[in-house]
C-alpha cells in the first residue's frame, strides 16, 4: 500500500527529477572521494557542501509548497520549522563535544559554562542519544506546526491574516532564542561541533555522507509530498484552495485537512534545517529571521507554485544565483536582483519556471492548446 | 422516503419555527416558519433582500440563528452544528454562483462531492472503488458532460459549471438541496433543460428552489414559498401566489 501511495501516478517529470537527485547524490560524493584534486572531475568538498546546503533549502521549498502551492496557506514563517530541526539536530552535536570544549567540560556546553550555569536544562537531556535527537527534529516543529494550525484553522484565521501571524511566530522565536537564559547559545547559537555519530563532522568522508543523505531526504520528502498531492486528499486539498466555503459544504472538515497538510510539511522542513546544520556548521537565532521564510516564498514562486520539482528547482536556481552575486562586484545589489525577480516572475511568469516553461514546450507541441484557467491569485 | 426518527418532534424533514436573525442590527430574517416534507420540491421567491440566501445560511450552518428552531429529519437541531457536519447528515447546497473547482477535472470535482467517508485518513488511502466509479459515469451521463470529464471545470461554459455543481449535488446524494437561482445566467433553453433536471432529482430527494425567474418555477409547477423582510408571506401554488394583492404589492413596489 505504501508503494502505491509514493509510486502511483507518478509521471515523467516526477522520474526526472527523482533520477537527477539519485544521480547527484551518487555521483557528487564519489568524484569528491575518488578523483584526485586536479583532475576535471573532481568536486571540491567546499563546493560539495555548498550543493548540499542548496538541497536542504529545495527540501524546505517543497515543504513550502505542500502548503503554499496546494493548499493555499502562505507561510511566511516556514524558516521557523526549519531552524527548530537544526536546533534539534545542534543539540545532539552540542551534546557530542563532550569534554572537547574549551572550558572542558564534560556534560554543559561551553556556552553554559560560560554563564555559569551548574547543570543541564532539563530540554536538553536526551540530545546525546541521536535517535532520540531526530525524533524531536521531527516532533518539534510538528508539535508547534500542530498546536499553531489547531488554533488558526479552527477559527478560520486564512490568507494575509494567517501570512502576518506566521510571520510574527517565526520573529516571537527570533527575539526568544536570541536570549542568553533560553538555553540554546543566545545571539551565537550552537556551533563548534565535533562529531556525528562518531564521525568528524569536517571531515570529508562525512561530508560526503551527508551530502548523500541530503539527496535521500530530498527524494524521501519528494516522495511523500507527492503521494499526498496526487491522493484524494490531495484533491480535497487543491478544493479548498480554490473554494473552501464550497469543501465545507460537501463536508470536508476544511480545519483538519489544513492541520493535516500543514503539521507534515513542518515536519519536513525540520528534516531539511536537520540536514543543513552539520552541513553549514553552525545554527544560530538569525535563522529564524523573517526574510528567511520571505525568502522562501520567493523561491518557490519562481520555481513554480504547485509543482513540488518547480518549487525544489527554484530553491536551487536562486540559491545559486545568490552564490554568483554575492561573491562578485554585484554583491551590493543582490537584494534588489531578488526584489526584481520576485516583481518580474509575478507579473510575467505566474507560473513560475517550470511551468512557463512546459507551457512553451506543449504550445510548440500542439498549437491550439485548450484555454486553461487563470492560476489562483496568490493570497 | 424518510421514515421520522424515534423521539421526533415532527415527521417534517425540514422544520423551521420563529427563526429571526439580524446582522448589525439589521433584522435578515424576522419569525420565519416553513416546513418541508419528505419527497417534497419547494419553489422560493421574493425580492430582493427578503431573506432568501440568508435562510438557505441558516439550514447550512453558516448563519447560527439568534432565536427559533431549525430541525432536520425530525430531531436533529442544526442550529448547533457547523457546515461539514450539517453537509454529512444530507443536506445539499448549491450556490448563485456557480462554485465548482476550476483546477479539477470534471470526473475530479464529482468524485470530491460523491457521497463517502471524509476523514483526513480515509482520503489519504482513497481507492475509487468500481460501484462509485459506476456512479460517478452514471452522474456525468445525466448532467450530460460525459464526452468532457477529463476537462479542468474552469474551462466549461456559466450553464455547464451550473449542471456540474447540480451532478455535483446528486453526487453527495443528500435528504434534502438546497438550490440557489439555477437558471440565472442561461439561455432559455439551458433554463428548460435545467427545470427537466431538477425535476428528474426531485423524484426522490426533497428540494428547495430559491428563484427569481417566473417562467421557470412555472415550469417546476410545485407549491411556492414569498418570502419578504425576513417572513412568509404567502404560501400556495404559483397562481393563486401570484393573484395574491400583498405579493403583488411587494413585487411591484407599493
Amino acid at each position: 500500500m505504501i508503494t502505491r501511495f509514493l509510486l502511483s501516478n507518478m509521471d515523467k517529470r516526477g522520474y526526472a527529477f527523482l533520477a537527477i537527485v539519485a544521480a547527484i547524490g551518487l555521483l557528487v560524493p564519489l568524484a569528491n572521494l575518488l578523483m584526485p584534486a586536479g583532475s576535471p572531475l573532481h568536486v571540491s568538498t567546499a563546493t560539495m557542501s555548498l550543493w548540499g546546503k542548496y538541497l536542504c533549502y529545495a527540501l524546505l521549498a517543497i515543504s513550502l509548497d505542500l502548503v503554499w502551492g496546494y493548499c493555499g496557506i502562505l507561510s511566511l514563517g516556514h524558516g521557523a520549522f526549519f531552524a527548530l530541526g537544526g536546533y534539534a539536530m545542534g543539540m545532539y552535536l552540542m551534546r557530542q563535544i563532550g569534554s572537547r570544549g574549551v572550558y572542558g567540560n564534560p556534560v554543559l556546553p561551553d556556552f553554559m559554562v560560560f554563564l555559569n550555569w551548574q547543570e543541564l536544562p532539563w530540554y536538553w537531556y536526551g540530545f546525546s542519544s541521536f535517535p532520540f535527537a531526530m525524533l524531536m527534529v521531527l516532533a518539534v516543529p510538528g508539535l508547534l506546526a500542530f498546536v499553531f494550525g489547531w488554533f488558526a484553522f479552527r477559527s478560520r484565521v486564512t490568507g494575509v491574516y494567517l501570512s502576518i501571524i506566521t510571520q510574527a511566530l517565526t520573529y516571537a522565536l527570533l527575539l526568544a532564542f536570541f536570549r542568553n537564559d533560553m538555553g540554546f547559545g543566545g545571539n551565537n547559537g550552537l556551533t563548534d561541533f565535533k562529531d556525528i555519530l562518531g564521525f568528524n563532522v569536517q571531515a570529508q568522508g562525512t561530508r560526503a555522507a551527508l551530502f548523500a543523505m541530503t539527496c535521500v531526504m530530498l527524494i524521501s520528502g519528494f516522495l511523500i509530498a507527492r503521494g499526498i498531492v496526487t491522493s484524494k486528499l490531495g484533491k480535497v486539498v487543491i478544493a479548498i484552495r480554490d473554494a473552501e466555503s464550497r469543501t465545507r459544504f460537501l463536508g470536508y472538515r476544511v480545519d483538519r485537512f489544513k492541520l493535516f497538510v500543514f503539521t507534515v510539511s513542518a515536519c519536513m522542513a525540520g528534516v531539511a534545517g536537520a540536514l543543513y546544520v552539520p552541513q553549514v556548521g553552525i545554527i544560530n537565532p538569525s535563522e529564524f529571521a523573517p526574510a528567511n521564510s520571505i525568502e522562501t516564498v520567493i523561491w518557490v514562486a519562481v520555481g513554480g507554485r504547485g509543482s513540488l520539482v518547480g518549487a525544489a528547482l527554484g530553491a536551487v536556481v536562486v540559491n545559486w544565483a545568490k552564490t554568483v552575486f554575492t561573491s562578485g562586484f554585484m554583491a551590493p545589489y543582490w537584494l534588489f536582483a531578488l526584489g526584481a525577480l520576485f516583481v518580474f516572475v509575478t507579473l510575467f511568469m505566474p507560473k513560475g519556471i517550470l511551468g512557463t516553461a512546459q507551457g512553451w514546450w506543449e504550445s510548440r507541441k500542439r498549437p491550439a492548446p485548450v484555454p486553461a484557467p487563470e492560476p489562483a491569485p496568490a493570497e | 422516503m424518510n421514515a421520522p426518527t424515534p423521539g421526533a418532534l415532527t415527521s417534517s424533514l425540514l422544520y423551521l419555527d420563529g427563526v429571526s436573525v439580524s446582522f448589525d442590527g439589521f433584522k435578515a430574517i424576522r419569525g420565519l416558519s416553513l416546513t418541508i416534507e419528505p419527497g417534497e420540491m419547494r419553489a422560493i421567491i421574493g425580492p430582493n433582500g427578503a431573506g432568501k440566501t440568508t435562510m438557505m445560511d441558516i439550514i447550512t450552518g453558516k448563519t447560527r440563528p439568534d432565536e427559533g428552531t431549525v430541525m432536520f429529519g425530525g430531531s436533529v437541531d442544526l442550529t448547533r452544528l457547523d457546515e461539514a457536519a450539517i453537509a454529512n447528515l444530507g443536506i445539499g447546497r448549491k450556490f448563485q454562483k456557480p462554485t465548482v473547482f476550476d483546477f479539477h477535472t470534471i470526473e475530479d470535482n464529482i468524485l470530491l462531492a460523491l457521497k463517502s467517508k471524509r476523514s483526513v485518513l480515509k482520503t489519504l488511502f482513497w481507492q475509487t472503488e468500481s460501484q462509485q466509479q459506476k456512479r460517478i459515469d452514471e452522474i456525468l451521463g445525466i448532467i450530460k458532460l460525459t464526452d468532457k470529464r477529463e476537462r479542468l471545470a474552469g474551462s466549461l461554459s456559466h450553464g455547464q459549471k451550473q449542471w456540474l455543481e447540480i451532478g455535483m449535488l446528486l453526487a453527495q446524494d443528500p435528504k434534502l438541496l438546497l438550490v440557489d437561482e439555477p437558471a440565472a445566467g442561461m439561455t432559455d433553453g439551458e433554463t428548460a433543460q435545467t427545470a427537466v433536471l431538477l425535476k428528474e432529482i426531485a423524484k426522490d430527494h426533497s428540494v428547495i428552489v430559491v428563484e427569481h425567474d417566473m417562467g421557470f418555477i412555472r415550469e417546476l409547477g410545485v407549491k411556492v414559498t414569498v418570502l419578504h423582510e425576513g417572513s412568509v408571506l404567502a404560501e400556495g401554488p404559483l397562481d393563486q401566489v401570484s393573484a395574491n394583492e400583498r405579493v403583488v404589492e411587494v413585487y411591484l413596489g407599493r
